[in-house]
């Protein structure tokens, strides 16, 4: 240990801490910008700087290393005036639109200037034009908001592993892009959406597709009706003021009806579906010699991801498809039937934790007999929010309420599959006693939850002789560990389960974003705290006991793995390898 | 209208240069701070870096195209277009500028039909912007290649293009 004093205040930290950290420490707030520990400790945005006894010049925190005696200042007129002075800098050529920005009110640029006192211009000069970069279905880029902080360049690189954005050119003319100044479109780009996260302005953000959903809902033609993702009901709540975590499925339901739709489904239902597809291909491919080890494939920036880098891989992927297309494919078949309404005239909205599933809701693959879409529009969480506060819905005031049925009853199962490890928890619950045909009492399989980057657990089927292996990683950079291990033929596995998104999707690119980055995994163990209270809570746990699913094979399926369930439930894939065009030179 | 297009992959295959970048990305395999040095020596075999150079740079370095791209616009020393046979420098330096090196630059585009940074269609001269190169007692000056130009007048800039 070290001994310091920040302020005046002495404070002891570990060798090797830097002086933002001891600060804290300290009970000390240093403001930061571009800092995301571990990830982006660049010292980039000047924000942090502090005077050091017998140092020349202001140093930044983030990156200068404690030492023993140390004396520290964190608020002398020279380190207000140098921050205020850098931060009035970076406002003068970021655009003055605040009030019209889909940041405000929430974001860190704005929250420097008014904790700073900004209050005047006091830089004119030149301004950034950049066109913005609509070429994606999920996600917005607005270079003129750029900071330069780089926190997304460090999100997509190292927690990603994808990679491609990064700063292009130098000086006043730098810009974080892709390579080569192109679109998103253009590149690798999987759309998972944690720059969007991370991005401290409106620099990155969700494509809004609201006003189609409120067009759709005025339209008297249309039957509208919408589903909800796992991860949406214990994450919507901070939007409205409750803690991270808060499960408000029976409100969020409720303002949906509020809102106009007219059934109101849960993707948990689709889910309980997945697992009973699912496990029944892993254990045909266990039985007749199939690929293995078999990968989940309910996260489409995962399966994104594995057709860019890994297509090789790609028959390992559990032909499944994800709950929200599952779902989508039943809405305009099986529950267009039984309400007697013509499939054009159903328009399905999807909420999702999920940047990826406005593409994924796009792909031709997901297109069915009748040559509709499965699904119409996806809404992130954050656009559900907004959506309500615009209808005036007062969502803390309102009632609870249920699902629709045919599609809105499920089992704890289906709700585990919003954080990582849950939908392979889910799948052994199943799993397990298919095989076994004994009853598996203690549901919860500890070593596949939480935050560690992979996760590997084995299960012995009693009854038989297999002992399921299974690995689970979140995080792409993760992912890539067991890949590269398939590739390599390393990789004992049967199954693999693979979210994009660190976390599961409880922290999806189309989540409330964290308050503060440097607070994210606090956050997401919270709301993965809340997924599996609402797991507990739930009156069934195994997917193979959601009555309406088993209703669903006895009327409409047929046979599990069947025809028509291959039908309707199983999709393929693409292979589209990592360079996709060339590079439009400056 | 109809593009002839010829397979970039024969056409490299075929250029013993890329065999030559190969080898010279494996000599920087697994050493820190590869990017910069191997960048700069695939640059002397290019000339400047082609897309694909940067891809396998990327590749070989195992880390993302876009890292490489933003290296190889970050330093002027780096060019991503073909750079001509010979490479006209305009010093711009205050004692150059003040006397008049605007003109010269003026009349070198002119001449060349092509603007700074640019290169002649037919390959031979670049032409580029340079700070003071210490010669203000000659100014204003400009270079070609290694050879200095001073004093000069934009009467005397046909006169010194057609040596090259």
């Amino acid at each position: 240990m070290i001994k310091l004093t920040i302020d005046g205040v002495t404070v002891a930290v570990p060798e090797g801490t830097d002086v933002l950290a001891a600060a804290k420490a300290a009970g000390i707030r240093i403001p930061t910008l571009c800092y995301m520990e571990k990830y982006n400790e660049i010292g980039a945005c000047r924000l942090c700087l502090v005077e050091v006894k017998g140092m020349r010049g202001l140093l930044a925190a983030c990156t200068l290393q404690a030492s023993d005696g140390m004396e520290v200042y964190t608020n002398t007129p020279a380190v207000r005036e140098a921050r205020r002075t850098n931060l009035e800098l970076l406002l003068s050529d970021h655009p003055q639109d605040c009030l019209i920005c889909v940041r405000n009110g929430q974001c860190e640029l704005q929250s420097l200037a008014e904790e700073m006192g900004i209050r005047r211009q006091r830089f004119e000069g030149e301004k950034s034009a950049y066109p913005l970069d609509h070429s994606t279905l999920s996600i917005m880029r607005d270079p003129n908001k750029c900071v330069l902080c780089r926190r997304c360049v460090a999100v997509c690189k190292q927690v990603q592993g994808v990679g491609v954005l990064g700063a292009v050119e130098r000086g006043f003319d730098t810009i974080v892009a892709p390579e080569g100044g192109c679109l998103l479109h253009d590149v690798a780009c999987v759309l998972c959406g944690q720059c969007v996260m991370v991005c401290p302005t409106g620099a990155l953000a969700e494509v809004d597709n609201t006003e189609e959903v409120f067009a759709a809902l005025n339209d008297k033609s249309k039957h509208v009706i919408v589903q909800t993702a796992p991860a949406v009901r214990v994450a919507i709540g901070e939007e409205f003021g409750y803690p991270p975590g808060t499960i408000v499925t029976g409100k969020m339901v409720s303002a949906l009806r509020r809102l106009g739709f007219q059934a109101v489904f849960d993707t948990d239902f689709a889910a309980d579906l997945t697992i009973w597809e699912e496990a029944n291909e892993l254990l045909e491919r266990l039985n007749n010699g199939g690929t293995l080890p078999m990968i989940t494939s309910c996260s489409p920036g995962w399966i994104k991801f594995i057709e860019h880098y890994y297509p090789d891989l790609i028959e390992h992927l559990s032909t499944c498809k994800s709950p929200q297309q599952m779902l989508g494919a039943l809405a305009k078949t099986y529950y267009a039937e039984k309400i007697g309404v013509s499939p054009e005239d159903i328009f399905l909205v999807s909420v999702m934790p999920c940047t990826a599933k406005k593409f994924e809701r796009a792909r031709p693959e997901m297109v069915g007999e009748s040559g509709l879409p499965d699904v119409d529009i996806v809404l992130t969480t954050r656009e559900l929010a907004r959506m309500i506060k615009v209808a005036g819905i007062d969502l803390p005031q309102l009632p609870d309420s249920d699902f629709d049925s045919p599609l809105g009853l499920s089992t704890g199962a289906g709700v585990i599959f919003g954080a990582t490890g849950g939908v392979m928890e889910a799948a052994l619950r199943t799993a397990y006693e298919w095989v076994s045909g004994e009853a598996l009492t203690n549901v919860e399989l500890e070593a596949v939850r939480g935050l560690s980057g992979v996760k590997e657990a084995e299960v012995k089927l009693p009854g038989t002789d297999i002992t399921l292996r299974v690995a689970v990683a979140h995080g792409l950079a993760n992912a890539r560990q067991l890949l590269d291990k398939i590739r390599t033929g390393k990789a004992d596995y049967h199954f693999i389960e693979i979210m994009a998104c660190p976390g599961g999707c409880i922290s999806g690119g189309g989540q409330p974003r964290p308050a503060d980055v440097n607070e994210f995994n606090a956050l997401r163990e919270q709301r993965i705290k809340g997924v599996y209270r609402a797991d507990r809570d739930l009156p069934l746990r195994k997917s193979h006991e959601n009555p309406a699913v088993k209703e669903l094979y006895d009327t409409y399926l047929g046979e599990i793995g069947g025809e028509r369930a291959h039908h309707l439930l199983h999709t393929n894939y693409t292979v589209r390898g990592k360079y996709l065009r060339t590079i439009r030179q400056h | 209208m109809m593009e002839a297009k010829q397979c970039q992959g024969c056409q490299q295959m075929r250029d013993p240069r890329y065999e030559q970048l190969d080898e010279l990305i494996k000599s920087y395999q697994d050493k820190k701070g590869a990017l910069v040095p191997l960048l700069h020596e695939a640059q002397e075999i290019f000339g400047y870096l082609p897309e694909e150079v940067q891809r396998r740079v990327a590749d070989g370095l195992g880390i993302p195209l876009s890292e490489v791209y933003g290296v190889a616009t970050f330093y002027s020393l780096f060019s991503l277009k073909p750079r001509g046979k010979h490479k006209i420098g305009v010093c711009l330096g205050t004692a150059c500028y003040v006397r008049g090196a605007g003109a010269i630059l003026a009349e070198l585009e002119k001449q060349l039909g092509i603007r700074v940074n640019d290169t002649t269609a037919d390959g031979k001269f670049t032409l580029e912007i340079t700070r003071c190169i210490g010669a203000c007692g000659l100014s204003p000056v400009m270079t070609v290649d290694e050879d200095v130009f001073g004093r000069l007048t934009p009467e005397k800039i046909k006169e010194i293009l057609a040596r090259y």
